[in-house]
């Protein structure tokens, strides 16, 4: 057991390390608060990822032809690493290159991965996903959205939701319903689109944060041409779970605060008889959070030991989204306890408003990108090998399925 | 970056699996505490002949003389199945104090014959029905001579030897007792885990060998504590992962409402969250057990991660996987109890879990990390 890099890896570290630090600076002690409706925000990440873009950082996995340089997935992870300790504009790609991304490579024709892949590399154009819908959230597959093919083309009707940047987008991947006849499962079909095409409308949502960073997606008759169908009429479940398997990768760790600000306040905050950290109920709260912390980032190690050894990791980093949010939710609740009757008050103080936003953030990442129970059958599942869940629209035409209201 | 063991270290691990499966290791356990024997000393002679009472034992004692991650993968297996022997008692604590801070003369005359077998040791430290601290501990030694009673103390019946916790004039000391000397009187005491015994043992006027500085004995304690809870979270990582094993197989054979229980989300969502607490303790016993080999000075917050999330794990996995079980997991007949047995004993030898939690917080206290 070791920590240590091997000489390659260092090597390659330090080329990541040097060119950080030519072209960007440390993080201060304050995080970044990024925010997408600014357009700063978005001009600047836009920038930083055509300058990563130029030097050959900016999809180090991805293949030359595309503007990656084939990077190993340990090498992939040193460069994030990296990275990540440099006050630079991120997030806005991650759905983009982390997921529409690889479905194209997969599923597009050799022209359209020339024509859009590099330019997505880029930073030039913005992806986002169409998959969510009112009534199909945690059984996605239960979408509506209606396709129907007139010639070359497809005519599409209906409505998407919680889609991410939809509203600086450039494209998105979408799966519809081609055949309400067929067995749910069976009767979709997967596109990418045009999102400034006519009869698209995007209206933001106000989340209970009082930010937006999600939309509702309208079509009313928007007109895909066949070309930009991936994978066979019919193949759009097969295609989606791809996408899928993406997201769970690149939806990992809840962003905010964490057990060393817990630790950090409790150490400064007055309690009942003392400060806050030499009450037990504290203690015990952070010790419990120390615990998960630590365990999400030694677990991080081991999937990093296996690929550092060209071994396929096991499924330990499924646990992460379920064990990071809900401990956020716990920090923030803790934060805002501990200041008694002032902890309703929104104040300039920047430890406050990191735990009043845990507190009002978390809540949605327990939901996004798979919720806690969806995430916990698939653990069941696949990594246990428990049956699966007995269900009644198996085999059922999709017109004839019950959906409530 | 390797978090991991290595090939000779995993492979030593599936060889020490098979051996307690042809052992039949945890029906042997249920047979010693069915029948109070305390312990399986045939079993506790084959680890012997195996030469794993002296992994750490270095070789100019007649050791191994390989490393604490030997340990820690043995211990895994043998939380796995109950192992009723005294491993934890003799190797963890006692073969680490003599290692650690006794005099070359007394490791020349102890180690060699721990790693024979000759000498089992284990550790006395309780007196009361409440946590030992450096400010109550009673039992007194005054020139080299120990009086007092210790309660709880583990394998004393086959211990030879064991390290005594007691009040010098000027703080504490650890000290040496042998057994086998006048005014020791060892008697079982009845408790929850059968399947290792336990002793009250009443000292009186024995004459003692002090085990590292003098009155300096509650610190040296501490540290072996550190280290013991990083083989004691192994054993209880493996300990879960029977348990949710057991509740797994479980799962898809019991059959309720005309399909398999394990095709229910209550139940599929009681195992996900096992497999979470595993994970956890997993990694951090994993990154604990290189701060331990390394004599890493993060070894006490390491030690006190691993130690709690392993005992939430084991205690969990323990418990639900009873409740997988339904009615029959609460008969004497299946083998659930006796996880939830061990579970409760690891969890309080060394101290209970609130004790560790907050030992955990004094560690970052102390620390500049944070």
């Amino acid at each position: 057991m070791d920590f240590n890099d091997t000489k390659e890896q260092a090597e390659f570290r330090k080329k990541c390390r040097d060119w950080l630090e030519a072209n960007a600076s440390l993080k201060s002690e304050k995080a970044n608060n990024s925010n997408f409706e600014n357009n700063d925000y978005l001009q600047s990440a836009k920038d930083w990822q055509k300058k990563k873009f130029d030097a050959g950082w900016a999809m180090l996995h991805w293949p030359k032809e595309y503007g990656g340089i084939a990077a190993s997935p340990i090498e992939r992870i040193i460069w994030n690493s990296e990275e990540a300790k440099f006050d630079v504009p991120r997030g806005i790609y991650d759905i983009g290159l982390g997921m529409c991304g690889p479905v194209m490579m997969q599923y597009a024709t050799q022209e359209q991965k020339e024509r859009y892949l590099p330019t997505m590399a880029e930073g030039k154009e913005i992806w986002c996903q169409l998959f969510s819908e009112p009534s199909a959230g945690s059984d996605v597959a239960g979408l509506r959205t209606k396709a129907e093919q007139k010639g070359d083309k497809w005519i599409i009707n209906g409505q998407k939701v919680w889609t991410s940047g939809a509203h600086y987008s450039d494209y998105g991947i979408l799966v519809v319903r081609h055949d309400p006849n067929l067995p749910k499962h069976k009767g979709m079909t997967f596109f990418f689109v045009d999102m400034k095409s006519p009869g698209i409308d995007i209206r933001p949502i106000k989340q209970i944060t009082g930010g937006s960073s999600f939309n509702e997606v309208y079509f009313n008759d928007v007109e895909i041409p066949d070309t930009q169908r991936l994978g066979e009429i019919g193949d759009g479940w097969k295609v989606a779970i791809t996408t899928l398997m993406n997201e769970r990768l690149a939806v990992g760790d809840a962003n905010g605060a964490d057990v060393n600000e817990a630790f950090k306040w409790a150490k400064g905050q007055d309690g009942i008889g003392g400060k806050l950290i030499e009450n037990m109920a504290a203690r015990e709260s952070i010790a419990d959070w120390y615990c998960e912390a630590n365990g999400l980032k030694n677990t991080k190690l081991r999937t990093m030991s296996a690929l550092s050894k060209g071994d396929t990791p096991g499924p330990e980093a499924s646990i992460t989204k379920i064990v990071s949010a809900n401990k956020l939710q716990s920090i923030g609740n803790f934060g805002m306890d501990s200041l008694d009757m002032a902890g309703m008050l929104q104040t300039d103080d920047s430890n406050i408003h990191d735990f009043q936003s845990a507190w009002l953030g978390s809540p949605g990442l327990r939901i996004a990108g798979g919720t806690d129970e969806i995430l916990r059958n698939i653990i069941a599942e696949r990594v246990l090998g428990l049956p699966e869940d007995q269900r009644v629209d198996k085999g059922v035409p999709y017109k004839d399925i019950p959906s409530g209201k | 970056m390797n978090l991991d063991f290595s090939d000779d270290q995993k492979y030593l691990q599936e060889e020490a699996r098979k051996f307690f499966d042809k052992e039949n290791t945890l029906k042997s356990s249920r047979n010693i505490l069915e029948n109070k024997l305390h312990t399986d000393e045939c079993l506790w002679k084959k680890v012997v002949d195996l030469g794993w009472t002296g992994i750490t034992i270095a070789e100019e004692y007649d050791g191994l003389g390989l490393g604490h991650l030997e340990l820690c993968v043995l211990a895994e297996e043998m939380g796995r199945v109950l192992a009723p022997i005294p491993f934890s008692s003799s190797v963890y604590l006692f073969t680490e104090a003599i290692n650690k801070f006794a005099s070359d003369e007394i490791k020349k005359d102890i180690l060699p014959k721990l790693v024979s077998g000759e000498i089992v040791g284990t550790i006395a430290v309780t007196e009361e029905l409440h946590a030992p601290t450096s400010k109550n501990i009673t039992t007194t030694v005054k020139n080299n001579i120990v009086s007092g009673t210790k309660i709880a103390v583990p394998d004393a019946k086959i211990a030879t030897h064991s390290i005594v916790v007691a009040k010098s004039d000027n703080g504490i000391d650890l000290r040496l007792i042998d057994h086998s000397l006048d005014g020791i009187c060892i008697n079982h005491t009845n408790s929850v885990d059968e399947s290792r015994g336990h002793f009250s043992m009443s000292i009186e006027n024995v004459p003692t060998l002090l085990i590292g500085e003098e009155d300096n004995g509650w610190e040296c304690y501490e540290r072996l504590v550190d280290q013991a809870a990083v083989l004691f979270s192994f054993e209880q990582l493996g300990g879960a992962q029977a348990s949710m094993e057991m509740a797994l197989s479980y799962a898809k054979e019991r059959y309720a409402f005309g399909r398999q229980i394990g095709s229910f989300q209550a139940i599929k969502h009681k195992l996900a969250d096992m497999y979470i607490s595993i994970t956890l303790a997993k990694s951090n016993s994993y990154y604990a057990a290189w701060a331990l080999s390394t004599e890493s000075p993060d070894l006490p917050i390491a030690s006190a991660t691993a130690r709690v999330s392993s005992t939430k794990a084991f205690q969990f996995c323990s418990k639900e996987n009873i409740q997988t079980h339904g009615g029959n997991g609460f008969t004497w007949e299946y083998d659930c109890h006796l996880f939830y047995r061990r579970s409760k004993l690891l969890s309080v030898n060394l101290g209970s879990i609130s004790n560790w939690k907050n030992r955990l917080v004094t560690g970052l206290e102390k620390s500049n990390v944070s």
